[in-house]
């Protein structure tokens, strides 16, 4: 797999990853004691900056409350929301669309409006967005048979055989789509929160896709192929170890109506940095980078007037301090809340050992000019099939631009090793290794990329999205750890067990709204 | 007997077969690539293909029995013939694009097949002389030499040198002579019938491939020729497109990427009718903006009103607007427009171009090529459409070309209604072109206008085509370019370009 091919390695380039020499320093972090001069008091803390703190923080701000602090470890926000910039280039580190938000998602269609995303709402609640937000045609292409074609499904040379059961499966997503509950809630709806959790469809998350395909009769290879395109794209899972109940949800919650695809994509040259842009600028007040939170203790007396504390650690002046507050949004990955949080384990009697994460690689390919092509032209979203990679995003795209210099988002995820396995080989191997592997399959379709390229620049995700293994969504331990523990309230994406903006922009909203409602009473 | 003649003579015809063999090979796998790009699929198809039918030659060669010389040498012309015409050949088949890949594979084919048969009969010619052992190895070694000497000789050498027309009946002509020659070392073993006859058809075709290897530039400008019908006077490859300049007795035609995009004889009455019902219908215009029409023919109507104090123009490609300054015939034609101090040339992507801050414009003429491609179809957008508005005073006028809305009136009436949905007051319009056939347009503008008032006083110069009752024709639809309902083209469905797609290769 590496090192085959010429080793023209570019010049340039750089491994990056989340401040992993800070975060490991959480584990022998908890004796640190600010001075006396560097505590102060504020009713509420958000700790963590991604996609549900930043959230969190512009729900608070919309109610006209404003009296809190967002303490970050980075130097930048967004999580695996973030993007970079280059001159006048701007790309994704991760996370690049959303859909556009069914009208049940009023807090985002509303988050969306003020953004000037959406620029009306139909008498009906459909939202409509600006043009030149949705994603520009030509959207996706496909790489098979030394031939690019549209779309996502590998079409040429599939039999008869496979086209029936890409059209039997098409049907049957549309059908789950269509079908509401007795509350006259959808099945499959983003976030999940709004849609159903009647039996009928919990059943679907006791067993994996890969098995409830087998049961349909289908076993194309084509066709799983696709759709364990949509697993590892939104879970980093492979199909026998994603749940059926979320392998539907991939496609299921996307579909509006019986007579159209899929909700339309809206994207941005920085991927969902977009968002984060826009949320930094409203919150800049209340935003601190830099911060290490090492330590949340709980109030002695729930009563107690900021009676909670927080202590971080200030990477810049290299010193603790502290907050002393009455509410903690807690905004991280589950699985850190015991290592941050005191006596987590023993006062809740939850544990995090379920929570499961997949592990990523995201390269930026910088380019001087665009590669030669075969077929289709080049798209937003470009798949190689077959390929243990996802494919590329074209950064350039969203802004108009068909000429020139470009820069290429390449995305990998482990889905063939364990995840502990792959963030030992994240940690092992160098820039050179990885550039060498980002190289060698964008040469299967473009040949001459070699020489194209000026840099490539590559970023390691350890923790990248929680995996929504069978059983896991819909068990016990995912419910419990939403609850809120006294005066520390949850939000993050992993809280539904799927890695996405729409659910982690979900439980920062509703983790404020939980807030603002402890406070009002 | 044969073993008068030196057998080191025999095996310098299998380094040279060799060596023909695998040129041939190289040759096709790279004019594969050239045109049908995707180098690596090309190559593993071609070699994939050649060695198949190399098998399918050895195993017929256990059908010939007798006469193996004769077979030999028989091989051997049809191989020059072949192999030497192949490079030109499939040159000149480039524009029927559908054809060119079963030719490709048909010749790469029957190329194999004969190179298959060679050896397995030069083997058994030999076997008489030598032992096995002896025979397979001292064969196969020069059949690997020069294997090797062409795979080094063919990039270093033949391809910066010769050309892949020229390498190829080089090759050819290597082939024939080989052929010639051999009627002389085999001559134990050939009867003398038709010996003669066999010598001068192995001299005739080394001469029709002596003539094709000094013609050949001709050849290969005939083979662009042959696609664009004209002879080519300029042609040139810029990072964004094809640029072709053809000359028939009349005028002289420009091409981009293989379409017409003006003949010298008629433009004229397209660029007319393009800019002057935008330029007539308001106050003078002092500051224009043209947008495409790198060949400074719009501008050269434009420049036609002295009240112009700026013009600026944005085109993609430099290629093409320091060809429109520098080629002689073109800058005669728009009449020096891009030495006009007023002019001023920008080349970006018009689509990037717009969304940037800047002035407002009186007029503007909009003459991009028509949308087929998504890279040209989003210029046809509502987002397009409503940056445009940004960059207008409120009366401003805009014309767009439209593509003919007689071959592809979806086309063009999604153009319109596109306008129409992005805020504008459009009155579409018509001219006939004879090059180009009925031409479609459409003229715009944020405010209302009725009807156009002509002030062709105003033009300094001569105008051609217009009158002012042919102006007010224009404007008149014929009933088979009467108004149809069409999507709206917009960004992220790129309409126009699917409805241009499918009625212009209806019509072809």
């Amino acid at each position: 797999m590496i090192g085959c091919g010429p080793r023209v390695i570019p010049l340039q380039g750089e491994l990056l990853g989340p401040d992993i020499g800070l975060g490991h320093r959480l584990r022998d972090s908890h004796s640190l004691v600010p001075s006396h001069t560097d505590w102060q008091e504020i009713p509420v803390v958000i700790v963590g900056g991604g996609i549900a703190g930043l959230s969190a923080g512009w729900r608070l701000q919309q109610a006209g409350f404003h009296d809190f602090v967002l303490l970050e470890l980075e130097d930048q926000f967004g999580g695996t929301s973030r993007s970079g910039i280059t001159g006048s280039f701007q790309y994704p580190w991760a996370a690049h669309y959303i859909t556009t938000p069914m009208p049940e998602n009023l807090p985002l269609i509303q988050l969306l409006q003020e953004m000037g995303v959406v620029e009306e709402v139909s008498a009906d609640g459909v939202p409509v967005v600006a043009e030149h937000f949705l994603c520009r045609e030509p959207e996706e292409r496909i790489f098979c048979d030394g031939v690019w074609s549209e779309g996502l499904y590998p079409g040429a040379g599939a039999s008869r055989d496979d086209l029936q059961q890409k059209s039997e499966f098409d049907a049957s997503m549309s059908t789950w789509a269509q079908k509401r509950d007795a509350q006259g809630r959808r099945f499959f709806s983003l976030p999940i929160a709004t849609g159903s959790d009647d039996s009928e469809v919990i059943a679907l998350d006791n067993e994996s896709m890969l098995s409830w395909m087998n049961r349909q009769g289908w076993t194309s290879p084509r066709l799983y192929w696709y759709v364990e395109y949509g697993c590892r794209d939104d879970y980093g899972l492979p199909l026998d170890r994603t749940s059926a109940w979320a392998g539907i949800l991939y496609f299921a919650a996307r579909m509006r109506t019986a007579s159209k695809d899929s909700q339309d994509v809206i994207t941005w040259p920085s991927g969902n940095g977009h968002i984060v842009q826009h949320l930094t600028s409203r919150l800049s007040d209340q935003l601190r980078s830099g911060q290490l939170v090492c330590q949340i203790v709980p109030p002695q007396n729930q009563d107690e007037l900021f009676g909670t504390t927080v202590v971080a650690y200030d990477k810049q002046r290299q010193q603790p301090i502290g907050f002393r507050t009455d509410r903690v949004i807690f905004a991280l990955p589950q699985f850190l809340a015991p290592h941050v949080i005191q006596d987590f384990k023993v006062r809740t009697g939850r544990s995090t050992a379920d929570f499961q994460y997949s592990s990523w690689l995201v390269a930026n390919v910088h380019l001087r000019g665009r590669p030669q092509e075969n077929g289709f032209p080049l798209c937003w979203d470009n798949i190689l099939y077959g390929s243990q990679s996802l494919g590329y995003v074209v950064s350039t795209h969203q802004s108009g631009n068909d000429y020139g210099p470009s820069v290429f988002t390449w995305y990998y995820p482990f889905t063939d090793i364990s995840p502990m396995q792959s963030r030992e080989k994240l940690l092992q191997l160098g820039w050179a290794d990885w550039a060498d592997l980002v190289l060698a399959d964008l040469s299967l379709a473009h040949p001459d990329i070699r020489s194209l390229v000026t840099r490539v620049d590559i970023m390691r995700w350890g923790h990248a999205m929680i995996q929504p293994y069978p059983g896991f969504v819909w068990g016990p331990t995912r419910k419990a750890a939403a609850i809120s523990d006294g005066t520390i309230h949850f939000a993050n994406t992993d809280l539904s067990g799927i890695a996405l903006l729409e659910e982690a922009f979900y439980h920062g909203v509703r983790a404020a709204d939980e807030v603002l409602l402890a406070r009002a009473s | 007997m044969i073993n008068r003649a030196p057998l080191s003579l025999l095996y310098l015809n299998v380094l040279a077969i060799a060596t023909c063999g695998l040129i041939y090979e190289l040759l096709a796998g790279t004019l594969a690539s050239y045109v049908l790009g995707d180098s690596v699929t090309q190559f593993s198809f071609v070699i994939g293909v050649y060695l198949s039918a190399m098998g399918v030659g050895a195993w017929l060669s256990q059908y010939i029995q007798s006469n193996l010389a004769r077979y030999f040498i028989e091989i051997e012309l049809g191989l020059a013939l072949i192999g030497g015409v192949s490079a030109p050949v499939l040159f000149l088949a480039f524009p029927w694009i559908d054809w060119f890949r079963p030719m490709l594979f048909g010749m790469v084919f029957s190329i194999g097949v004969l190179v298959g048969l060679e050896l397995p009969l030069l083997m058994r010619i030999l076997k008489e002389y030598l032992d096995f052992g002896d025979l397979v190895s001292r064969v196969l070694t020069f059949d690997y030499i020069g294997a090797l000497l062409a795979s080094l000789l063919f990039p270093i050498l033949f391809v910066p040198y010769l050309g892949l027309v020229r390498t190829s009946l080089l090759f050819g002509m290597l082939n024939a002579l080989v052929a010639w020659w051999s009627t002389y070392l085999l001559r134990p073993l050939l009867s003398s019938r038709g010996l003669e006859r066999l010598r001068w058809r192995a001299i005739l075709v080394t001469f029709l491939l002596g003539v094709g290897f000094f013609k050949a530039d001709q050849l290969t400008t005939l083979a662009e020729e042959n696609a664009l019908g004209g002879k080519i006077i300029y042609t040139t490859h810029s990072p964004y497109q094809r640029i072709a300049i053809t000359q028939k007795r009349l005028g002289f035609q420009l091409f981009l990427n293989g379409h017409l995009q003006f003949n010298s004889v008629d433009e004229y009455r397209y660029h007319e009718a393009l800019v002057h019902p935008a330029m007539l219908g308001n106050d003078p215009p002092r500051h224009v903006l043209v947008m495409g029409g790198g060949d400074g023919l719009a501008v050269r109507e434009c420049l036609k009103y002295s009240s112009i104090e700026s013009l600026s123009l944005v085109d993609l490609d430099p290629a093409m607007t320091q060809l429109s300054k520098n080629f002689e015939p073109l800058n005669r034609l728009n009449q020096s427009a891009f030495s006009d101090p007023r002019v001023k040339v920008i080349n970006e992507d018009a689509f990037v171009w717009i969304g940037k801050p800047g002035p407002q414009y009186d007029a503007v003429i909009i003459d991009f090529p028509d949308p087929g491609s998504y890279s040209v179809g989003k210029l046809y957008t509502t987002r397009f459409f409503k940056l445009l508005q940004k960059r207008l005073k409120p009366a401003a006028l805009v014309s767009v070309q439209c593509t003919s809305p007689l071959v592809a009136p979806k086309s063009y009436w999604c153009i319109v209604r596109t306008l129409e949905a992005a805020g504008f007051h459009v009155r579409p319009y018509h001219a006939p072109v004879p090059s180009f056939g009925i031409w479609g347009f459409a003229l715009a503008s944020m405010s209302e206008f009725d009807s156009t008032p002509v002030r062709f006083d105003r033009v300094r110069g001569e105008l051609r085509f217009l009158t002012n009752d042919v102006l007010q024709g224009l404007f008149e639809l014929p009933a088979d370019l009467q108004p149809m309902d069409s999507e709206i083209n917009r960004l992220d469905n790129q309409a126009l370009v699917h409805y241009y797609d499918s009625e212009w290769n209806r019509s072809d």
